[in-house]
């Protein structure tokens, strides 16, 4: 009754491309925007922000880079975690280095460093496919967690390993409560998951899917894959370099390189497992759904009064990830969003499905 | 300077036999199914955990038989529950499952079984021998239950060797090794084809965990170990057995000689807090052959058909 888009025409080209064309939709997420800017620093308290919020947002972020290569190009990949150590380790050494940096500056040099990067990982995806892929992106995995380790000028001869970060500064205003944090975070998110949307419906977009689909065809009708397979590598490292930076920055403050451990690969590929391949929506709800769930997990043994270790919460956690994962890829391989895409199709009929 | 040279490459092959071990159950599957399984280290884990639990309450062979029970209901459990569902989906699809799997099976294992590390005592002798002292200073180091994991590992290859060859089920699982639809047409039924290759993986993740957990304790870096397994397979190539061995000998000895020789030189020009080149090593090789030999030294030639 209210989700219907009877009587809205696309009278332009420019409405028809738009990148909500449902009124309802656009009005939705202007909402929602709204609301995560305003509403919710009059109610959200500090655990709120540090456990919930910004956790969610940052890994939206990393997750949507990891969509773009994994969802919309169909390159596997498991160096998530490196990448995002790029580039929380190169806006720490360009924080320290030049101090007086914009910290939004800071945080897109991150990704840029993460980006070459990746483009040189993703090199062998012209040859390669696949779970071939995977090894190759495993490599990078393991070569940048240990390069972060080992070598001593990244982490600035810190005698313990680990690094952390100073007063962070924007314009003057000193980033240091966990709403200021999550409202810097959250315009970063908006603005990077708009790109994001408005890529992948763009002619660079539709080359990374035909890609996906069938690499062959795609470069018959003249799709050059050195092209589009780097275009791909190159974007989502950047997106996953800026999770990492602000990850380092504004959720931990002081990070080692474990922090950016194969776990975090796996983890960012969960949430785009369930939350949904090829979609910018499903990196939201899936980056949602895995944060969310070991936080209710932790709650529950106290609310039913049995008493569980947090070792066996970890391991049941581990257990529930991974039957997840197998339910959602047989029963909806297209995750959350597509869920979130039915409602809407039920929504669209209601209350006279017929 | 060639006598611990030669200790390293020595003890290095040894470990390379254990990488083989791992990655052997990964070829089984994949040439059998087409299923990259993931899981495998898990079930390396699985299986360690369950014979070292176990052998608390019973003795040790008895111990060992239920695992390999276990072991094979697991494997029905699984194509029953995942891969029973996922039939027809793309390689890719089958491979984020074996992740889930494989997280699943981590997180039931430590469970069910706890998750210190526990101790495997098959009565291997501990004291390291040595040998050739007549051509070397002190002679070269050898750990014995090294010595004996090799030839176990030797042993199962040949047997394995024998059961594809020769036994009426090797040359089914041949069969659907090489095409699914044909063999299927001519009455092979793949569900069982597939139960007896995990039944059969599954035993030869218990016999490598079984060597890991005397050589580390079973521990939940035993998962982690396995996924060394990866590089192996891509150097000997997907679906070639002698591969993974060949694979397995390389690349343990590979990653150890690099430590010793490599790591200082890396660790003088670097200046680096340490070495540890063995956690990446073998990745960067199986990283360069992806670029310059995709098929891995045994693999057949991957040739795209439109």
């Amino acid at each position: 009754m209210f989700y219907r888009e009877a009587g809205q025409f696309k009278t332009s080209y420019a409405t028809d491309m738009a990148i909500f064309p449902i009124a309802q939709d656009r009005w939705f997420v202007l909402l929602a925007v709204v609301f995560a800017f305003i509403g919710v620093p009059l109610f959200a308290g500090q655990y709120l922000y540090t456990e919930v919020l910004i956790p969610v947002l940052i890994l939206s972020i990393a997750a949507i880079g990891l969509n773009i290569l994994t969802g919309y190009c169909g390159q596997l990949s498991l160096g998530t975690g490196g990448f995002m150590a790029v580039g929380a380790y190169a806006a720490y050494n360009l924080a320290l280095r030049v101090p007086e940096t914009n910290i939004v500056l800071v945080f897109l040099f991150g990704g840029v460093m993460a980006m070459l990067v990746g483009m040189l990982f993703g090199l062998p995806s012209l040859r390669i496919k696949g779970f071939y892929l995977a090894v190759a992106t495993l490599a990078a995995q393991f070569f940048l967690e240990w390069a972060f380790a080992r070598v001593k000028w990244f982490t600035n001869y810190a005698p313990s390993g680990s690094v952390a970060v100073g007063r962070i500064e924007l314009f003057g205003m000193p980033i240091d409560t966990p709403d200021r944090k999550y409202l810097l975070v959250l315009a970063l998110t908006v603005v990077l998951a708009l790109a994001a949307k408005n890529l992948v419906r763009g002619r660079i977009g539709r080359m990374w899917m035909a890609m996906r689909d069938m690499d062959i065809a795609a470069e018959i009708i003249g799709i050059r894959p050195l092209y589009a397979k780097l275009s791909a590598f190159a974007v989502s490292s950047f997106y996953i370099g800026v999770a990492g930076a602000l990850w380092g920055f504004l959720r931990l403050g002081s990070w080692e390189p474990l922090a950016f451990d194969i776990n975090r690969s796996f983890q960012v590929l969960f949430m785009v497992i369930i939350g949904g391949l090829g979609s910018i929506l499903g990196s939201f709800l899936g980056a949602a759904f895995i944060v969310l769930v070991p936080i209710f997990l932790n709650q529950l043994p106290y609310w039913i009064g049995i008493p569980l270790s947090t070792a066996t919460i970890s391991h049941i956690e581990f257990m529930l990830f991974g039957a997840m994962i197998v339910f959602f890829l047989i029963v909806e391989p297209n995750g959350l969003a597509r869920l979130w895409a039915t409602a809407k199709e039920k929504l669209r009929l209601w209350p006279f499905p017929y | 300077m060639l006598g611990p040279i030669l200790e390293t490459l020595i003890g290095g092959l040894l470990t390379g036999v254990l990488y083989s071990l791992v990655a052997l159950g990964f070829v089984l599957i994949f040439k059998a199914s087409g299923v990259f399984n993931f899981a495998q280290g898990a079930m390396v884990l699985f299986a360690a955990l369950s014979v070292a639990r176990l052998s608390e309450f019973m003795p040790v062979p008895f111990a060992i038989a239920l695992a390999v029970l276990i072991m094979i209901v697991l494997a029905y459990a699984i194509e029953f529950l995942v891969l029973r569902h996922l039939i027809n989906q793309e390689g890719i699809i089958l491979f984020m499952a074996t992740l889930g799997v494989a997280y699943f099976l981590d997180g039931f294992g430590q469970t069910v079984w706890g998750s210190d590390i526990y101790k495997i005592d098959l009565g291997m002798p501990k004291n390291p021998i040595f040998i050739l002292e007549s051509v070397f200073p002190g002679g070269l180091l050898i750990d014995p239950s090294e010595l004996i994991a090799a030839v176990i590992c030797a042993v199962m290859v040949a047997t394995l060797a024998i059961f594809f060859q020769v036994t009426r089920v090797g040359r089914a699982l041949r069969a659907v090794a090489d095409d699914h639809q044909a063999a299927q047409s001519v009455g092979i039924p793949l569900d069982h084809i597939w139960l007896m290759v995990w039944a059969v993986a599954g035993i030869v993740a218990l016999v490598a965990g079984m060597m890991w957990g005397v050589k580390l304790g079973v521990q939940f870096s035993l998962s982690l170990v396995a996924l060394k397994a990866l590089p192996v397979l891509i150097l000997g190539g997907f679906t070639s057995i002698p591969g993974a061995i060949v694979g397995g000998l390389i690349i343990g000895a590979g990653e150890k000689l690099a430590e010793v020789v490599l790591g200082p030189l890396l660790i003088k020009a670097f200046d680096l807090a340490g070495g540890g080149i063995e956690n990446w090593f073998a990745y960067v090789l199986a990283l360069l052959f992806l670029l310059f030999r995709p098929q891995g030294l045994f693999g057949e030639k991957i040739i795209e058909r439109v």
